[in-house]
């Protein structure tokens, strides 16, 4: 039981053998190793829930001491506590599924053992950051899953597209974990140490400028890793990547080690209100805008990628208004219908044969019904349809939401009102109508259905199997909001409206789409093309950059200063050599002037330093 | 009557060395070199040094300007013509006499500011029995070596000049 | 002792070191403005001569004899080396016909 480095450890062996042998397996054992390592994994972490009564006695182990400096000390760390409990039961439980779903839809793929040995690589880091004890070890795994994220991204490497949007999540979450990194330094100037227990222990005592400080930079690295505004910018362009890292990275783990970092350092952000109304409203913005945009996008991944990035921000905002449990739950609930619609967006590209665009698709009910009925419940519970798991969580955020400043709720109702509206849009478009494709759509295999069938039915049920405020109350205890059932009723309305809407639009009136997009012109095409922020960064931010290296750094460092310094001692030795070189002049009458230049210069020095007395 | 002598002979040496270096043919420098040796001769007689005196004038002035007579006139050396320049000797060569010139004469000065005089005959020391008991037995290494450089030097002059055999 | 007092002992022994010195100068001077060989060898063999000049007055200085010495082994050296220089004199002037001595300047560049 207390064996708790075995549960990152098993990822990690599977990584390497898959790694190394993977290109002499067959693709049986592969399989085996990869899926095998990480429902071991997920058996382990169901093991120690079981014996520290799903987190309350709180597991602490220490393996080693990694630094040591004078009196800075921090170690390779684990601790299960109860927050921990619940990020791994999601981590590991969601990873098995879309390890054996990943079975099947990368069955004709190249590079297969190379994707398991990443996929593995990545739930070793991931459970290192939900493991860890100390803010070192999380960025360990925080880092180690951005690496990851990186390889899988650009995992069909031939594309440029795909190692072009690999590099993008690569940097752009290099800015946020820049900002993490000062966090981290911050915390160790003011308290002298980055275990977690120490560090919230000592957090009251500590000037609010200080706490601030650390948690907007903490909050820096949060919207890096968790896509929100401003580096949400990698998160669309991610989906380059096969569909199961997208279910898996980003929408399920990666994504949420924003939020869980949050939760975890809620000692540290309770005490800096400044920067809890900034996590609420940037989370906010990025809900809106990202859902403003997810309802033009036709590609049916960048639709759910959106998506993502506006779930993600309700996620902070239950966070900044001070619902950590609220966050928790939502990332909970998310993590099972965003892999869920992930995984069956998958399942349908692979029904059609690799199309992402939704406007060829279409009609899908008949040929792939399991997809349809299962993706049917992920977008219930998205849409906060009432009793769904998704329904909860949504009101327990918006409620928190109502209860620390009311516009934020309207704010957040209105988009809980889009979000229902662009999900049910993706699935109308695909599954109603006639088929505008080309070729023979199919089911998928049972490989890929299973997971989508367990996935379905947490969605609908998780709410009442995990209620998270509950299981948390010890470490945020639960705040009573007033009026809560107008609130829900007036959230559920405005999902239910959403719903209608989209089906009035793209099932009974088909032209209206194209007739309000028209009629909108200019804004409508600014939201199509994301509101051009990606453009909006390279001029103000890449350009300037390149350029700027180019002259100064490249041309004018370098090339310039440099070299100039290296060629120009060489040219310098050259020139000096070309002069001393006439005294050798073959001339012995010059020589011998040499000779009593020098004896006189031998005299002087002499005389000088008192040799003569 | 020591200064006189001194002087005397001390301005014969200054004439002739600047004759050696003014002169145009080279057969008049040697005369002034020789010239140069025996009152050099006179003044080591002065200073108590007997035997190097007659060495100097027996092999010095003796044998070794003989031999510069004798190179001069089986090279047949005529008056020197101003072929060929160097601008470097012309424009350092004057600073860098009197430099030479100037910074002897001022050590000399400053360092040696107690030193004794010398009258003809305070000193017996240089005789030949002196210089040559030291010779042996002090000096004795360099005296043996000195026989070997001289058998080089033989070996050495007769190579370089003797025809080329056809 | 200023050198009139000592004058009426006999001659001091700095004007014999600075005769040397000045018969060195000369010697140094020669040596640059010459342009025939042979003279320039003869003002190497002045400048030598300077040298013992200055020897023996110290062998007076210290009332030993090893100044004395030196200035023989400098003689027989300075023999030696007349001897083999001006071999090689006579070597150089087969070569090239001329005792000028700017003109052996094979070693230019």
């Amino acid at each position: 039981m207390q064996n708790l480095w075995l549960i990152p450890a098993l990822p990690f062996i599977g990584f390497l053998i898959n790694g190394i042998f993977g290109r002499k397996l067959p693709k049986v054992a592969i399989n085996a190793i990869a899926v095998l390592s990480v429902v071991l994994s997920f058996g382990l972490v169901v093991g120690v829930g079981l014996s520290s009564d799903w987190g309350t006695n709180p597991v602490h182990q220490h393996y080693f001491t990694w630094i040591k400096s004078g009196a800075f000390e921090v170690g390779w760390d684990f601790a299960v506590d109860k927050l921990t409990m619940i990020m791994l039961m999601i981590v590991t439980g969601i990873g098995s599924l879309i390890h054996i779903y990943a079975t099947g839809y990368m069955a004709h793929e190249e590079g297969y053992y190379r994707f398991f040995a990443y996929l593995n690589l990545f739930m070793f880091f991931m459970l290192n950051l939900v493991l860890a004890a100390n803010y070192l070890i999380l960025f360990v795994g925080w880092e180690g899953v951005g690496l990851c994220s990186y390889l899988l991204i650009g995992f069909y490497f031939v594309k440029k597209s795909a190692t072009t949007a690999g590099n993008k999540a690569f940097i752009v979450n290099r800015i946020g974990d820049f900002g993490f990194s000062l966090a981290m330094f911050l915390i160790v100037v003011s308290f002298g140490t980055l275990d977690f227990a120490k560090v919230f222990e000592a957090a009251p005592g500590k000037s609010v400028e200080v706490l601030t400080a650390i948690a907007m930079l903490m909050l820096l690295g949060a919207t890096g890793k968790s896509a929100q505004i401003p580096l949400y910018v990698w998160l669309p362009d991610a989906m380059e990547g096969p569909t199961p890292v997208s279910a898996l990275i980003h929408a399920a783990t990666m994504v949420t080690a924003g939020v869980y970092m949050c939760s975890r350092s809620a000692a540290i952000f309770t005490h800096a209100p400044a920067a809890m109304e900034l996590v609420a409203i940037i989370g906010l913005l990025t809900a809106v805008f990202a859902a403003t945009i997810g309802m033009t996008q036709y590609d049916i991944k960048k639709v759910f990628a959106y998506s993502t990035v506006s779930q993600l921000g309700y996620m902070f905002l239950g966070v900044g208004v001070g619902a950590f449990s609220a966050g928790v739950w939502h990332l909970m609930t998310h993590a099972f219908f965003k892999a869920l619609l992930f995984l069956g967006a998958g399942s349908v590209i692979h029904a059609c044969h690799g199309e992402q665009d939704m406007r060829h698709m279409g009609g899908l009910r008949k040929y792939a019904p399991w997809t349809m009925g299962t993706l049917a419940c992920a977008s219930l519970a998205i849409a906060g349809f009432p009793f769904t798991s998704g329904f909860f969580s949504k009101d327990a955020i918006l409620g928190a939401a109502f209860a620390h400043a009311p516009w934020m709720f309207w704010v957040g109702v209105i988009t809980a009102g889009m979000t229902a509206f662009y999900v049910w849009r993706a699935f109308w478009m695909t599954f109603w109508g006639e088929y505008k494709g080309h070729g023979h759509p199919h089911e998928s295999p049972w490989s890929m259905l299973g997971p989508l069938v367990v996935l379905a039915f947490l969605s609908i049920a998780g709410g009442f199997l995990f209620n998270v405020p509950k299981i948390l109350e010890s470490m945020f205890p639960i705040k009573e909001v007033e009026g809560e059932m107008t609130l829900t009723a007036i959230s559920v309305t405005f999902g239910l409206l959403g719903i209608g809407i989209s089906y009035y639009m793209y099932v009974v009136n088909t032209e209206l789409p194209g007739k309000i997009a028209n009629s909108l012109g200019g804004f409508y095409r600014l939201v199509y093309d994301k509101y051009r922020v990606d453009e909006a960064y390279d001029t103000a931010v890449v350009q300037p950059l390149v350029e700027g290296s180019t002259t100064v750094l490249w041309h004018g460092v370098d090339q310039g200063v440099i070299d100039g310094i290296v060629n120009g001692v060489g040219h310098q030795s050259k020139g000096i050599g070309g002069v001393l070189r006439r005294i050798q002049s073959g001339n012995i009458r010059s020589y011998a002037t040499w000779v009593a230049v020098g004896a006189v210069a031998l005299l002087i020095a002499l005389g000088l330093g008192g040799g003569v007395r | 009557m020591d200064l006189f002598f001194f002087s005397l002979f001390a301005f014969i040496a200054l004439i002739c060395a600047v004759n050696v270096v003014l002169q145009k043919h080279p057969i008049s420098s040697a005369l002034s070199l020789v010239g140069v040796m025996a009152s050099l001769a006179v003044l080591y007689l002065l200073l108590g040094a007997e035997f190097v005196a007659m060495s100097q004038v027996i092999v010095y002035a003796g044998a070794v300007m003989v031999l510069f007579v004798f190179v001069i006139m089986l090279l047949n050396a005529g008056i020197e013509v101003h072929h060929g320049r160097s601008w470097m000797a012309k424009l350092l060569g004057f600073p860098a006499f009197l430099a030479i010139l100037g910074l002897l004469c001022f050590f000399v000065q400053r360092g040696f500011p107690n030193v004794g005089s010398v009258r003809f005959g305070d000193w017996e020391g240089g005789g030949a029995q002196q210089v040559g008991y030291a010779l042996f037995t002090e000096y004795l290494l360099p005296f043996e070596v000195t026989s070997v450089l001289i058998l080089i030097a033989i070996i050495g002059a007769i190579v370089l000049a003797r025809k080329e055999l056809d | 002792m200023d050198p009139l007092e000592m004058m009426k002992n006999g001659v001091p022994e700095t004007f014999y070191l600075t005769l040397s010195a000045m018969l060195f100068a000369i010697g140094v001077a020669g040596f640059m403005i010459r342009r025939n060989i042979i003279t320039v060898f003869m003002c190497i063999e002045l400048m030598l001569n300077a040298v013992n000049l200055s020897f023996i007055t110290f062998a007076h200085q210290h009332k030993q004899v090893s100044g004395h010495l030196f200035a023989f082994f400098v003689m027989v050296v300075a023999a030696a080396e007349a001897a083999v220089g001006l071999a090689i004199i006579l070597t150089v002037f087969k070569n090239r016909s001329t005792l000028n001595i700017d003109e052996i300047n094979t070693l230019k560049n």
